[in-house]
């Protein structure tokens, strides 16, 4: 295996410095709300002094390529930024994760196919700088190796889970059932096999081609079989995945910055899985040997039927008044509210319910939504105070002094079975304790289960009444009618 | 730099940025992620290195460029979208307090105004209500 090593000149390592500086001190504003966006800001100067700094090491060629590249960056980039709606940013952040694992895996590959047929090394001295062609120290080629396989697996993993969340690919599971972990144990050794040759010195780049092909198809298996609940924790580990590549790409290329990046976006993605995982109560090869549960489409025939007790059905009308006389009211938001863009006419509701003396909160479950605190950016969105979105601890001793929860497309979060049920798939992790509070008010579309295909028994509680709607639309009716009050 | 201080900063960059990201709140976590896109967006350097130093060949050529494209849409849109979204986390101080006033404000002007009909929507409901 050759590799491009590059000796960076003394300023230009300073420069690495001061950015990855800017980039740890930017990144520790995200701790506070009100000091994120100055953080976020900081962290992007870093980005410039990095991009700067790479590109007044001397010698530096191919300008018109670089200007090509950063112009169609940032055509298809800005536009995307700009119009993406929030309650489409989990397909958003797969996009970008992929587009860089995608970038990891083509310079890899580039930087085996420009040097990989000189044998021998030898080194050009231009300037400030020497770079080496030839054969270079194990552990480059080993990191190259590892940053393609990496980022080929992200690249294709976060596509599909894209495609899931964009429902381009139906949401429920596709595996190859009992034969999945097999297939996936062997693609996983064929591309460890082929990168081995490679760090050993083959000279082919079918090799590389066929290694990159293999994770692709690996990244593809992984994604496929994991059901619409799981995203969250897929999304995380993937963005893992892509800064770890990244980060090991620096050490392919001798550069610091590059680490550090790729380090922080690693460890990030890695806190990310674990409190997800937590959130379930699911181990992380549980969730990647494939989930339970069903999509968005699970046939809800199964529903009432085998229950021993009734659903009761309630109207907009009747919502409204025990709204309006409660004096404490936990909004519970689940994807139904991003899929139904209700967030806006949740905030009014609250608002109107708020001027007429009632104290609302929100209950955020960690993996309510499809990404980590994806229903916090839908109800900041709606202006909704932070300080008024509760996180699961901090609410759930308050739901017994709850006149009213509303429970707003969340399903599983709130399903008392994780507690009571223990033959339940999804005994043992953490809910929001909805049915301790004096009544419930579930918004839903039908009596479809959940994500997770499983019978939610708070619809059968008797303090339980269900207005069946499209999230937007029956929130709207219950401001009309609280109006009408 | 050598392999055992590159290592050494890749280590340490492990356990900086687990301290770091491991303070950041929950109602933070989407912007954090769509950081760190932004953040992974330095492969352009890479890219950008490669492709200034070293790559021959038209495919070489095409596939860095895709490589550095790449990169940059997880800069620039990285950045704007979490930028976008921050921004919405902002306490709003001004418009906080705008949110106390307007009910009077609204009703009043309604009051002086000729017709209070078709009152602006959530605002104007209660206030002609009450």
């Amino acid at each position: 295996m050759t590799a491009i090593v590059v000796s960076l000149p003394n300023y230009v390592q300073l420069l690495y410095i001061v950015a990855f500086a800017l980039l740890i001190y930017g990144m520790s504003g995200l701790t506070d709300p009100r000091k994120a966006v100055r953080g976020n800001r900081i962290a992007a100067v870093g980005m410039g002094v990095a991009l700067v700094a790479t590109l007044v090491i001397p010698h530096i060629g191919n300008w018109g390529l670089i200007a090509l590249g950063i112009a169609v960056g940032t055509a298809v980039g800005v536009p995307a930024a700009r119009m993406v709606k929030m309650t489409a940013m989990p397909q958003m952040v797969a996009l970008f994760n992929g587009v860089g694992g995608g970038a990891v895996a083509l310079i890899s590959w580039v930087d085996y196919r420009s040097h990989g047929s000189s044998f021998g090394a030898h080194t050009v001295h231009l300037g400030l700088i020497d770079v080496h062609f030839g054969a270079v120290p194990t552990y480059v080629a080993i990191f190259s190796v590892g940053a393609a396989i990496i980022g080929s697996i992200s690249f294709w993993g976060s596509n599909i889970a894209f495609g899931k969340l964009q429902e381009i690919i139906p949401g429920r599971p596709i595996s190859l059932g009992a034969a999945q972990q097999p297939v996936n144990l062997i693609l996983f050794v064929l591309a460890i096999a082929a990168g081995v040759d490679i760090v050993a010195g083959a000279h082919s780049e079918l090799l590389f081609i066929g290694m990159l092909v293999v994770a692709a198809v690996l990244g593809n298996f992984v994604v496929l079989p994991i059901g619409g609940a799981d995203m969250p924790v897929v999304i995380a580990l993937l963005n893992a995945f892509t800064g770890v590549s990244a980060a090991a790409t620096g050490m392919a290329l001798n550069n610091p910055a590059l680490i550090v990046f790729g380090m922080m976006v690693g460890a990030s993605g890695t806190i990310l899985t674990n409190l997800m995982a937590k959130a379930m109560n699911r181990s992380i090869p549980a969730i990647i040997a494939g989930g339970f549960g069903g999509g968005g489409a699970v046939a809800g025939a199964e529903g009432a039927g085998e229950h021993a007790g009734s659903v009761r059905s309630t109207s907009a009308a009747d919502a409204a008044v025990q709204l309006a006389y409660a004096s404490k009211v936990v909004v519970v938001p689940g994807y139904g509210m991003a899929v139904a863009q209700a967030q806006h006419v949740v905030k009014e509701l609250a608002s109107d319910l708020e001027k007429r003396g009632v104290d609302v909160k929100y209950a955020i479950h960690p993996v309510a939504g499809r990404m980590p605190g994806h229903m916090n950016v839908l109800l900041a969105e709606a202006d909704v105070p932070y300080d008024q979105l509760k996180e699961m601890d901090d609410i759930n001793p308050e739901f017994q002094r709850t006149d009213v929860s509303l429970v707003i497309g969340a399903n599983d979060v709130t399903n008392p079975a994780a507690k009571n049920t223990p033959s339940s798939p999804i005994y043992g992790m953490p809910i929001l304790e909805v049915a301790d509070s004096k009544s419930v008010i579930v918004i839903k579309r039908s009596m479809n289960p959940g994500f997770a295909g499983i019978e939610n028994e708070l619809y059968y509680d008797p303090k339980t009444s269900m207005l069946f709607g499209d999230a937007k639309g029956a929130v709207s009716e219950i401001i009309g009618e609280l109006g009408e009050l | 730099m050598g392999f055992y201080v590159s290592l050494a900063v890749l280590v340490l960059a492990g356990f900086v940025g687990y301290a770091v990201i491991s303070k950041v709140p929950n109602t933070l976590h989407t912007p954090l992620m769509s950081g760190t896109n932004t953040i992974h967006g330095i492969i352009m350097m890479g890219a950008i290195l490669v492709l200034g130093l070293a790559a021959g060949g038209v495919w070489s050529k095409v596939l860095i460029v895709v490589a550095v494209a790449f990169g940059t849409i997880n800069v620039v849109g990285g950045f704007l979208v979490t930028d976008r979204m921050l921004e919405m986390f902002k306490p709003r101080t001004k418009p906080a307090t705008a949110v106390e006033a307007p009910p009077p404000g609204v009703a009043s002007s309604n009051g002086a105004g000729a017709a209070p009909g078709s009152a602006p929507t959530s605002a104007g409901g209660p206030g002609a209500a009450r």
